[in-house]
């Protein structure tokens, strides 16, 4: 198998003030095609650091990082750019839909930064993913008028559109209740068994049970890097949810 | 990113903000459609006064007897200045190449009488070229013969004012007789009406007599009060009116150096000075007008950067999944240049229809010209550019990490 990340010694400073603050002190880690790997850490561990260099969207002060085997440390801004929108799909904590536009053209946005995609390309890309993470029917809703559940599902379609090396999620269940968080994790479960690769940031241990592989970050180093042996399933977990969960919740807040 | 899809990306942002847009635009839309209407009314006002000097006239010449003539030390009026004689008139009628027609002018004051009414009237002598020079018509009669101007007969043509005032409205003078300063005069013709000229004068309250008659009959002079000329066309008008001031300075014996001892003026000269009045005005309005603009152009900046600061998120997001710098940029210009283009179309609407507006309710005068438009439609592009620039600038220079997660 290929490796799509490889980044070894990796580090970056921040100058803040007069003050040199170290978030990543020297990362090591390769992610190979099809894993799901979590990456795990409390704040200031340093994983948003991470998060934004894997994602192309900063670089690192030193050490070297190979995205799909390209070496992004030395690319201009626009490199980068062009490299999102052809090899990274992001999931975001917040969804960050626009808003006052339908689930299909939030969808298809990726796509109309790329000029090699037709109109008609991109809007059977985008039906075709919007189809795939079960939402065949909502493609002409806007965003406020679907759960958060729902707006999660568009943006993980916006996320595959543009068939990504992998997908980089950044807390996506952090503002779902546990049912519907379960509800996103069988459905990233259901992407790694199609073969897609997945970068899931939490600080949520229950979700990095979902995953292959679990990389805990404190204080901008790895202090355990493991692969398991069992990996719950999150479709088993939703159903053995209490029915009345959601009741729960609304009592409860 | 192509064009297009930049170009739909901001007609979407701009629909879904309809009305935070059109009052943006309102700004831009006042200030075209007041720069507009401004020129309109300029060009109106300068077009009417053009039309009217031309009426005077077909490319008049005058020669009036020079002002700043000392005579035995008493400055003198121009017109009782005795430098213009019937010598000049002929020097100038066998020489000249560019006048078409030529006519002297001598002034009578006093009063017409026919039977119980009585009308103050100046009495011009003239030839007949003077008709044509002066643009007037015989509705009725005809006009002095050469025999009547070498006898110098008592007869005379008269304008519809002083038809009026004498015979009363509507009637049939010729034929008639009629009294000036105690001197019968026999009516031989009626001028057709002309109006007012640009500077409010009666041109019908006039008495045309040959004159030799005025000469020798009415006020007993051998001078001149001026002397009237056509040139061929309007191109050679210059060149006439040098060479008018050359015949009269060789017969005057003007030296070198020394002032004239009369005056030259032409018409086009007086369609330059009047124009230029109105000139000063129609750029002075444009100005007015054209500051509107930029306080327009002030509004869509200022939106903009609300408009940018409200989708922070949006921009963090869009650079996130591979959208550059200068897409970016691009998108937020094209929404600013939409605004004001649509603007400018609206503006351009209103200013158009308020002009016509303007024409039917207070009788101004309007003319709208093209390049008034296109002027408007291109500054205020301008604008949109200029205005939407620094907020694009700044959207693009957003930081994709802090940009995704601004609050």
């Amino acid at each position: 198998m290929t490796d799509i990340i490889k980044v070894d010694n990796l580090k970056r400073e921040f100058i803040v003030g007069d003050q040199k603050v170290l978030a990543l002190r020297g990362i090591s880690f390769t992610i190979r095609q099809g894993e799901f790997v979590t990456i795990m850490g409390a704040s200031g561990s340093g994983k948003s650091t991470l998060l934004n260099i894997l994602g192309c969207l900063d670089t690192p002060t030193e050490g070297e990082y190979l995205l799909d085997g390209i070496s992004v440390r030395t690319m201009s801004k626009n490199e980068r750019a062009k490299l999102r929108n052809m090899k990274i799909g992001f999931v975001f904590q917040t969804y960050n839909l626009l808003p006052r536009t339908t689930a299909l053209e939030n969808v298809e946005l990726p796509l109309m930064y790329n000029s090699a995609v037709s109109a008609k390309e991109r809007k059977e890309k985008a039906i075709q993913v919007l189809e795939a993470v079960g939402l065949a029917d909502r493609m002409y809703h806007m965003p406020n008028q679907m759960s958060g559940g729902q707006q999660q599902r568009v943006a993980i379609a916006r996320a595959l559109v543009n068939s990504p090396v992998i997908i980089l999620a950044d807390e996506a269940t952090g503002n779902l209740d546990t049912r519907t968080s379960y509800e996103i994790m069988s459905l990233f479960q259901k992407l790694n068994s199609e073969g897609k690769t997945i970068a899931f940031v939490t600080h949520e241990p229950d979700i990095a049970l979902f995953s292959q592989r679990s990389i805990m970050l404190r204080d901008g180093r790895i202090t355990k890097d493991e692969k398991k042996t069992k990996v719950a399933s999150a479709a088993e977990s939703l159903a053995a949810l209490p029915k009345d969960e959601d009741e729960m919740v609304s009592i409860a807040s | 990113m192509n064009i297009t899809n930049l170009f739909k990306i901001s007609l979407k942002a701009l629909v879904s903000n309809k009305f935070r847009a059109l009052l943006t635009m309102l700004g831009i839309i006042i200030g075209v459609a007041a720069v507009i209407a401004m020129l309109a009314i300029g060009q109106g006002s300068k077009q009417s006064i053009q039309d009217e000097i031309s009426k005077m006239g077909s490319n008049m010449i005058m020669v009036q007897p020079g002002a700043d003539m000392f005579s035995g030390g008493a400055r003198m009026s121009a017109t009782a200045n005795q430098s213009l004689i019937l010598g000049d008139y002929e020097a100038i009628k066998d020489q000249s190449n560019y006048i078409s027609a030529i006519s002297p002018l001598v002034n009578a004051t006093g009063q017409s009488i026919y039977g119980a009414n009585n009308w103050p009237v100046s009495m011009q002598g003239v030839n007949q070229d003077y008709l044509s020079i002066r643009k007037y018509n015989v509705a009725s009669g005809r006009i002095f013969s050469e025999r009547e101007i070498a006898t110098a007969a008592k007869v005379c043509l008269i304008g519809q004012t002083v038809v009026t005032n004498l015979f009363g409205e509507g009637s049939d003078p010729v034929g008639k007789s009629i009294r000036y300063n105690k001197i019968p005069f026999e009516v031989v013709g009626v001028l057709t009406e002309k109006g007012e000229n640009g500077m409010g004068q009666d041109q019908d309250d006039v008495l045309l007599a040959p004159y030799t008659t005025v000469q020798k009959r009415v006020v007993a002079i051998t001078y001149l009060n001026g002397i009237f000329c056509s040139a061929k066309n309007e191109d050679v008008s210059d060149k006439a009116k040098t060479e008018l001031e050359n015949i009269l300075r060789s017969r005057h014996h003007v030296k070198a150096g020394d002032d004239d001892d009369f005056h030259v003026r032409s018409q086009s000269e007086m369609l330059t000075m009047f124009s230029s009045t109105s000139q000063v005005m129609t750029i002075l309005l444009a100005v007015i007008a054209g500051i509107s603009l930029i306080v327009g152009g002030i509004g869509i900046m200022n939106i903009m950067f609300v408009s940018v600061t409200e989708r922070t998120r949006e921009i963090g997001l869009r650079m996130a999944i591979g959208a550059r710098g200068i897409d970016i940029l691009t998108q937020f210009l094209i929404e600013a240049v939409l605004i004001s283009i649509v603007g400018g179309i609206i503006g351009v609407a209103i200013g158009v229809g308020s002009s016509f507006l303007i024409k039917s309710m207070l009788h101004w005068p309007i003319v709208i010209t093209s390049s008034s438009i296109v002027l408007s439609f291109a500054v205020c592009t301008f604008t949109g550019v200029f205005f939407g620039w620094y907020p694009a600038k700044k959207a693009a220079n957003l930081d994709p990490i802090d940009a995704i997660r601004y609050e």
